[in-house]
């Protein structure tokens, strides 16, 4: 009842109308039905004279017990079908396709796996769990597409990230859904689901060799080397001077305090580019330079990249 | 009743007339004239955000440009939204109606520190001067503030922010003086158990003023000092964290909502009864309800924050806590609807605007759920969806029961009375013209129409248009309640002392009341809501 949702493009987007269809029905419900007993009362009961008698009621603990029971009952049961849908949105599966999304006053860029770069055109397999990173170089942007469901910030601060698995073949909005000053409703953007097929002939089209540059990851193995990461970091498991960066992503790495970090993209960044923020375990005593300011945004994105496929 | 005291020409001596010209008014301590000058002040910034929320709908009209450019359209969105929080509606209720009625209410000649009520009168002024000064200055980072955009926009920024932090003291300072005023200044036998549900409300709302508006005032100072000295709390060119922002500002922006909303509630928990001729139904319920609703709103904070950059954990507590605001909320419309059961229920105006507060209110309190669960607010968050939810509060229910209190305390005021039929049309005009702007705003929502948008997809252009067309059809029938209200001021019918024959307090003195309020302190021997045959006349509460 009452849904105006746009179209239905990807795997969760029946889940999430279908719980919007649940609260909105049990919302309409409770709207009607209790402005119908307000206007009941209101007409039944209207007032015939200033002598009119009334009663004296002027509590029930058994009803006022019912109704503070039944709507906290109704809200466990809601919060708990928006707690089990949102947590699959935050959990993305391990083998989804990455694509870096970074949110520019007023367009988007995306970058793929293979080096090829687009603006405000993202472009995805369909079936294929697709994996957004996403940065800001500017002030707060979010990442908006309605088919999907799905939206997320975009922060200059750290990487957000959003997923999604499309399973409608189309165009879709992309929006900004965070104000960010003039052109915010301009910056807007287009998804193409496509086929399988169609997705490789796209992502690999050399037509165009402006827009294919490096892959991040190849990028990322250069400046490895370019910037001597090698001098202290093995990639084989062998201690260094640094830790071995060999599976360096994903794992749980043990500080100097005793915490222990995930290293998911914002800790690899941390320790590229602010090293001396956090220090492994066991490496107290060597410094490792930090990198602000030396490299570009591209480049610690391909750092991370080659990283991960250690 | 009270004996009469009066002028040379033989009228009735009363607040109005006791002193007269316009320095009387400039220096008076008297919390009903001081009261009278909020309305008057916040009234005439409520039809400045109106202009601009005008100026909106209407360059929305159009997909593409109607009428002027983005950088009008950025300036116009964040002054409607300045204007009508921090100017009209977070003094609301509280500063107006709440100024004119709490000593009534409980007995009392004035509130507390009447002195200190003047000068936050004249400190709210100061700050919407300067508030007015940053129209100038072309404010357009939306009335949030968010960091890091608002730091670019240095100097319009500083001069808003100023004029926030000194608002913010104004409504600290009025918080102070009703809480104080409260516990020390209700009459003998006005106990916590007979106090009338809308000083209840005002109580709990005077707590989130004095609790969590400092903590703006904090943020708003930060944001000023990396405006002019760079100082990296927020920025993070600077090594700041915007996230951080959004955290402060949404710890007092939460709150700050049952600021506005909690007295509404207790307006309507006054009209109810008087209008059923029957006594509230539930009286402790709603006042734990009040005062639970103040207690949780600390802790929802982060609803607004679920898709901006907290941790999973954060989101799914936040989204847990959130629903704990549903439940009071329900209870308190099950009692008012409750009440009215076998009542005599008189359909004037305030009543009126009672049963569509409730009405309202319900559909703003169930698309709150649509918001506070994750699933779904992933789709909603920053749509149109948001945009309808919260006019759905702050104008069908504030704004609402603002009018409603205004129109059922309005002899009680003046002594005289509006047009009721008039009023009743315009209340039609406001109730057609409000529903008809905002439902479409829900159905963009879900069809994914961002918020803060000056232009849209070509798709989204029929709902746009119905939504602009209503919100002239409901800028009229503010404009009828306002001339018709102003009108009666003046030149409205001389009316009894108690017309709705309500039992409280504030009807047993003289309407208008006198300079002094009561001329013996009254001792309270009943609780507010004795309504119904026998017991009415014993007047001892069942309780
Ligand atoms: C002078 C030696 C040195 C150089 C050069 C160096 N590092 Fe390091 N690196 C270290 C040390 C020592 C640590 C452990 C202490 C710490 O966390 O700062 C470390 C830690 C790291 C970590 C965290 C590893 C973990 O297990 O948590 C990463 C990632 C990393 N370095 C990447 C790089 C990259 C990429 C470069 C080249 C751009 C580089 N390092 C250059 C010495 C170095
Ligand atoms: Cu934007
Ligand atoms: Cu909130």
């Amino acid at each position: 009842m009452f849904t105006f949702m746009p179209e239905q493009a990807s795997e969760w987007a029946p889940y999430v109308d279908w719980l919007n269809d649940y609260i909105t029905n049990i919302s309409v419900f409770c709207i009607l039905g209790i402005t119908a007993v307000m206007l009941y009362f209101a007409i039944r009961y209207r007032r015939r004279g200033p002598d009119d008698v009334t009663p004296y009621i002027t509590h029930s603990a058994s009803l006022e017990t019912a109704w503070t029971v039944v709507p906290t009952v109704i809200c466990f049961f809601v919060f708990y079908y928006g707690f089990e849908s949102y947590h699959e949105m935050r959990n993305p599966p391990a083998n989804a396709m990455e694509v870096n999304v970074t949110g520019v006053k007023w367009r988007w860029d995306f970058e793929y796996s293979n080096g090829k770069r687009t603006t405000n055109e993202l472009v995805v397999p369909i079936g294929r769990a697709v994996k957004l990173i996403m940065r800001s170089q500017d002030t707060t942007h979010s990442f908006f597409i309605p088919a999907m469901r799905v939206k997320e910030d975009v922060l200059s601060t750290v990487y957000s990230y959003l997923w999604f698995t499309p399973t409608k073949l189309g165009e879709y909005h992309i929006f900004c859904a965070e104000y960010c000053g003039l052109q915010h409703s301009g910056m807007l953007g287009k998804l193409r689901v496509v086929s399988e097929g169609e997705f490789g002939d796209y992502l690999y089209d050399r037509q165009d060799p402006e827009a294919v540059e490096l892959p991040p990851a190849e990028l990322g193995k250069l400046k490895f080397a370019e910037k001597g990461c090698t001098a202290c970091h093995s990639i084989d498991g062998s201690k260094g001077l640094g830790p071995s960066l060999k599976g360096v992503f994903g794992g749980d790495h043990v500080m100097s305090d005793g915490s222990v970090v995930k290293a998911d993209e914002n800790y690899i960044r941390e320790s590229i580019v602010y090293s001396q923020k956090k220090i492994v375990k066991g490496f107290e005593g060597i410094v490792m330079p930090a990198f602000e300011g030396q490299l570009s945004e591209a480049e610690v994105n391909g750092l991370i990249a080659y990283l991960k496929t250690l | 009743m009270s004996a009469h005291a009066a002028t040379a020409d033989g009228k009735q001596l009363n607040y109005l007339n006791c002193e007269k010209g316009l320095w009387s008014w400039i220096m008076s301590i008297d919390h009903k004239r001081i009261g009278l000058m909020y309305l008057a002040s916040i009234l005439s910034f409520f039809v400045v955000g109106g202009v601009f929320a005008l100026l909106v709908r209407a360059e929305l009209f159009s997909h593409g440009k109607t009428l002027y450019g983005p950088d009008d359209y950025n300036v116009f969105f964040t002054l409607h939204g300045v204007i009508m929080i921090f100017l009209f509606i977070v003094p609301g209720i509280p500063a107006t109606l709440g100024n004119f009625l709490l000593p009534l209410m409980i007995g009392a000649k004035d509130v507390i520190f009447p002195r200190l009520n003047r000068f936050t009168y004249w400190l709210y002024l100061f700050g919407a001067a300067i508030a007015f000064c940053a129209i100038f200055m072309r404010l357009d980072t939306g009335w949030t503030f968010y960091a890091p955009y608002s730091i670019q926009n240095r100097w319009a920024v500083v001069t808003a922010t100023a004029a926030a932090f000194f608002l913010g003291f104004a409504s600290i300072l009025t918080g102070l003086n009703f809480l104080v005023t409260i516990h020390n200044m209700r009459a003998p036998g006005m106990t916590w158990g007979r106090l009338p549900l809308f000083v209840w409300t005002l109580y709990a709302s005077a707590i989130l003023q004095i609790v969590a508006t400092p903590v703006i005032g904090i943020t708003l100072l930060l944001l000023l000092l990396e405006n002019t000295m760079g100082i990296g709390i927020f920025n993070p060119a600077a090594g700041g964290d915007p996230v951080l922002f959004e955290h402060l500002f949404w710890f007092y922006s939460h709150p700050v909502v049952y600021i506005m909303i909690l007295p509404a509630m207790g307006v309507v928990s006054e009209i109810i009864p008087v209008f059923s001729k029957k006594p509230i139904f539930g009286y402790k319920a709603l006042v734990y309800a009040s005062v639970g609703i103040a207690a949780v709103s600390f802790l929802v904070w982060g609803h607004h924050m679920f898709v901006a950059g907290m941790s999973n954990l954060s989101r799914y507590i936040f989204s847990f806590l959130t629903f704990f605001v549903a439940v009071p909320t329900a209870v308190k419309v099950f009692n008012w609807v409750s009440t009215m059961y076998k009542g005599s229920i008189s359909w004037d105006t305030p009543m009126l605007y009672a049963m569509a507060f409730v009405f309202l209110f319900l559909i703003a309190g169930t698309t709150g759920v649509h918001l506070a669960t994750l699933g779904t607010d992933a789709h909603y968050h920053d749509t149109y969806f948001v945009v309808a939810h919260f006019h759905y509060t702050i104008q069908g229910g504030a704004v609402i029961g603002l009018f409603a209190g205004l129109h059922f305390w309005f002899p009680k005021m003046f002594g005289r009375m509006y047009n009721e039929k008039v009023a009743k049309f315009a209340w039609l005009f406001l109730f057609i013209g409000f529903n008809g702007t905002f439902i479409p705003q829900f159905i963009l929502g879900m069809e994914g129409m961002p918020r803060r948008y000056y232009d849209y997809p070509i798709e989204f252009e029929p709902l746009h248009r119905i939504s602009s067309i209503f919100a002239f059809i409901n800028a009229a029938g503010y404009a009828m309640v306002l001339g018709n209200l102003f009108y009666a001021v003046f030149k409205g019918k001389k009316c009894e002392e108690n017309p709705f024959h309500s039992l409280s307090l504030e009807w047993t003195t003289a309407s208008p009341p006198i300079h002094d309020n009561f001329v013996q302190i009254p001792r309270v021997t009943t609780w507010t809501y004795g309504y119904g045959a026998e017991h009415a006349a014993e007047g001892e509460a069942v309780h």
